[in-house]
C-alpha cells in the first residue's frame, strides 16, 4: 500500500489530492463557522444575541445562508465581460485555497513544504488585487470600478510593509522555509524582540484583507459595495468565501511568522502535551478575534488617511526597523550562516 | 514528464505572448500579459530555479502589472486614432521587429552550429560539500562578487524614481491638502474666544466673531453668516469683498 503512494506516479497524485483535501476541508468548514463567529462576537460587543434561530446558539445558521445564496439567480449585468465576470471570483477563492498549501501545521507537516514557502506565499497574497480588479473592470459599473481601483492601490501600498516586515523576520531566520522560520522561534517567539514589526504586519494584513478599518474597496456609504455590487448568488459566495479565507490565511502568516506556528508557548510538559496543530489553530483563532475586535472598534479609515499610513509611517518605519535589525544581527554575531 | 510541463507552460507563454499584441481590447492584452508572466515563472520552476519564479511572481505580476492593468482600465482608448497612429509609427515598430528577429536569428544559428552550452558560472559559489539552494547562490552572487554593480543598478533606479516623482508633483494652489501637524498644533485660544454678551445685542456690538488669520473667512463675503456686513462695520475680514 505504501510502496502504491510512494513510488508510483497515480498513487503519488491521488496522495497529494487527499492531503490537499485533509487541508481544504476543514478550511471551507472553518470559513463557514468564522462567519458565524464574527457575527457572534460582534453581537456580544454591542450587546445583542446576534443568529440564535437555526440550531443551538445559531451553529446552523452558515449552512442557512450558503443554501441562500447558492439557490438565488446568478445575474450578469449588460454590457460586463462575460467571461472575466465569471472569472474573477473563481480567482480570488482559488487563491485564498491555493496558499495554504504551504502552511506547516505540525514539524514537516505541510502539503508542500518548499525552500521559497514564504516568497509563494506573498506571491500569492500579492495576486488577490487581480480578482477585485477584473471584478471591477468587467462588471461595466463605475461603483464596481472605482472600488477595484482602490483596492488595487490599497493592496500594491502596504505589501511593500508586509515584504518589508517579512525581511526582517528572515534576517533572524536565515532561510525562506516556513519550517524553519518556526523552528528558529525555539527559544523566543518573535512578537517579542520585533515587536513594532508584529503590530505593523497584523495592520497590513487587515489592509491587505480589506478588513475594517481597512475596508474602503467596499465602503458601503460611498460605493453601495465596492467592487462586488453587480455579483449575485454562486459568484458573490465565492467572493465571501475568498475574504474569509484569505483572513484565516492572513491570520496563521502572523502567527508562523510572529507568534511560533506550530510550537507551544513553552517547550515544557503541560504544554508539549497537546499537539502542534491545535496550537496553530489556537493561534489563528487569536488572530481572528482580534480582527473581528478591530471590525467592532474602529471607524473606517479616509482614503488619504489609509495611503498616508502605508507610504508614511509604515514604509519608513519598517526600513528602519530592517536596518537596525540587519545592523544588530551582524554586529552581535548572531546573524545566521549558512542555514539555508 | 517534466518534457510534458515543459510544453504545457511554452505552448501557453507562446500563445498568451501572441494574444498580447493581437487582442483587440487593451485590458485583455494585459490580462494575457499577466498569463504570459505565470507561464514564464512556471519554466523556471521547470528549470529548479524556484527564487526567480517567486520572484517574477511577486514583482511583475503583483506590482508591475497591477500598475499597468490600473492605467489602462482608465485609458480612454479611441480605436480609430488608434488605426490612425498605427499607418504612421508601423515602419519603426517593423524596424524594431527585423532587429530583434535578427539577432533571435544569429543566437539560435550559433545554437544550430556549435550545440554546447555555454559552461555555467560557478566560481564561488558557496562553500564546497554542502548543497546550496539557488536562493543562497544567487544571494553570494548578487552580494558579494557583484554588490558594486548592484548597489549602482540601485543607485539609478533611486535617481530615476525620484525624477519621476520630481516631474509629477505639483502643489495646486487650489488644493486642500490636510496638514496634520498643523491642526495638531492649533490651540484653542486659535480659534475659540468666549464672549460675555448682554442679553439681545448678537455678537455684532462686541466686534463679531474671533477669527483665526488665513482662515476660510478671510475671504468671505462680508454680510454672510457670522461676518459683520460692511455697512454696519468696517472691519479687516472685508478686504475679499466683491467687486
Amino acid at each position: 500500500m505504501a510502496h502504491f503512494f510512494f513510488d508510483t506516479l497515480i498513487g503519488h497524485v491521488i496522495l497529494i489530492v487527499l492531503e490537499a483535501l485533509a487541508v481544504l476541508v476543514p478550511l471551507l468548514i472553518a470559513v463557514a463557522y468564522l462567519t458565524l463567529m464574527e457575527r457572534k462576537v460582534m453581537a456580544a460587543m454591542q450587546m445583542r444575541r446576534g443568529p440564535n434561530v437555526n440550531g443551538i446558539f445559531g451553529l446552523l445558521q452558515a449552512f442557512a445562508d450558503a443554501i441562500k445564496m447558492i439557490t438565488k439567480e446568478t445575474i450578469i449585468p449588460s454590457g460586463a465581460s462575460r467571461f472575466l465576470f465569471l472569472f474573477a471570483p473563481f480567482l480570488t477563492f482559488s487563491l485564498a485555497m491555493m496558499a495554504w498549501a504551504v502552511i506547516p501545521t505540525g514539524n514537516g507537516l505541510a502539503v508542500a513544504n518548499i525552500n521559497v514557502g514564504i516568497l509563494y506565499l506573498l506571491a500569492i497574497s500579492s495576486l488577490g488585487v487581480y480578482g477585485m480588479l477584473i471584478a471591477g473592470w468587467a462588471s461595466n459599473s463605475k461603483y464596481a470600478f472605482l472600488g477595484g481601483l482602490r483596492s488595487a492601490a490599497q493592496m500594491v501600498s502596504y505589501e511593500v510593509s508586509i515584504g518589508l516586515v517579512i525581511v526582517s523576520v528572515l534576517l533572524a531566520v536565515g532561510s525562506l522555509n516556513l519550517n524553519d522560520i518556526i523552528l528558529a522561534q525555539r527559544h523566543i517567539w518573535f512578537c517579542v524582540p520585533m515587536f513594532p514589526m508584529f503590530i505593523v504586519f497584523f495592520i497590513s494584513a487587515l489592509a491587505e484583507t480589506n478588513r475594517a478599518p481597512f475596508d474602503l474597496p467596499e465602503g458601503e456609504s460611498e460605493l453601495v459595495a465596492g467592487f462586488f455590487v453587480e455579483y449575485s448568488s454562486l459568484s458573490f459566495g465565492l467572493f465571501f468565501l475568498g475574504e474569509y479565507a484569505n483572513m484565516i490565511l492572513m491570520s496563521g502568516m502572523v502567527s508562523i511568522l510572529f507568534l511560533g506556528g506550530w510550537l507551544p508557548p513553552l517547550g515544557i510538559a503541560p504544554f508539549t502535551w497537546i499537539p502542534g496543530p491545535l496550537w496553530l489553530i489556537a493561534k489563528i483563532l487569536f488572530c481572528l478575534f482580534v480582527f473581528i475586535w478591530t471590525r467592532a472598534t474602529f471607524p473606517r479609515y479616509r482614503y488619504d488617511q489609509l495611503m498616508r499610513l502605508g507610504w508614511k509611517v509604515f514604509l519608513p518605519v519598517s526600513l528602519l526597523w530592517m536596518i537596525a535589525t540587519a545592523g544588530f544581527l551582524l554586529a552581535t554575531g548572531l546573524l545566521p550562516q549558512g542555514v539555508s | 514528464m517534466i518534457q510534458l510541463v515543459f510544453y504545457v507552460f511554452s505552448a501557453v507563454l507562446v500563445a498568451s505572448a501572441a494574444m498580447v499584441i493581437s487582442a483587440r481590447n487593451p485590458v485583455h492584452s494585459v490580462l494575457f500579459l499577466i498569463l504570459g508572466f505565470f507561464n514564464a515563472a512556471g519554466l523556471f520552476l521547470v528549470a529548479g530555479a524556484e527564487f526567480l519564479a517567486m520572484i517574477l511572481v511577486i514583482v511583475y505580476v503583483g506590482a508591475v502589472a497591477v500598475l499597468f492593468l490600473f492605467v489602462v482600465m482608465m485609458l480612454d482608448i479611441d480605436f480609430t486614432k488608434m488605426r490612425e497612429g498605427l499607418q504612421r509609427y508601423a515602419p519603426f515598430g517593423a524596424a524594431v521587429g527585423c532587429i530583434l528577429f535578427a539577432e533571435l536569428v544569429m543566437a539560435g544559428l550559433h545554437w544550430v552550429t556549435s550545440p554546447v552550452m555555454p559552461a555555467p558560472v560557478t566560481g564561488g559559489l558557496g562553500e564546497p560539500g554542502g548543497p546550496m539552494t539557488n536562493t543562497a547562490a544567487l544571494g553570494t552572487l548578487i552580494y558579494t562578487h557583484y554588490i558594486l554593480l548592484f548597489q549602482l543598478c540601485g543607485l539609478i533606479l533611486l535617481v530615476a524614481m525620484i525624477g519621476a516623482i520630481t516631474l509629477t508633483l505639483r502643489e495646486k494652489p487650489t488644493g486642500r491638502r490636510q496638514i496634520i501637524t498643523r491642526q495638531h498644533e492649533r490651540m484653542r485660544a486659535d480659534t475659540l474666544e468666549m464672549l460675555d454678551l448682554p442679553l439681545g445685542n448678537g455678537t455684532n456690538s462686541n466686534g463679531g466673531f474671533l477669527r483665526p488669520p488665513g482662515s476660510y473667512y478671510d475671504t468671505a463675503v462680508p454680510g454672510s453668516y457670522g461676518i459683520p456686513s460692511s455697512d454696519s462695520q468696517v472691519s479687516e475680514t472685508g478686504k475679499g469683498e466683491p467687486e
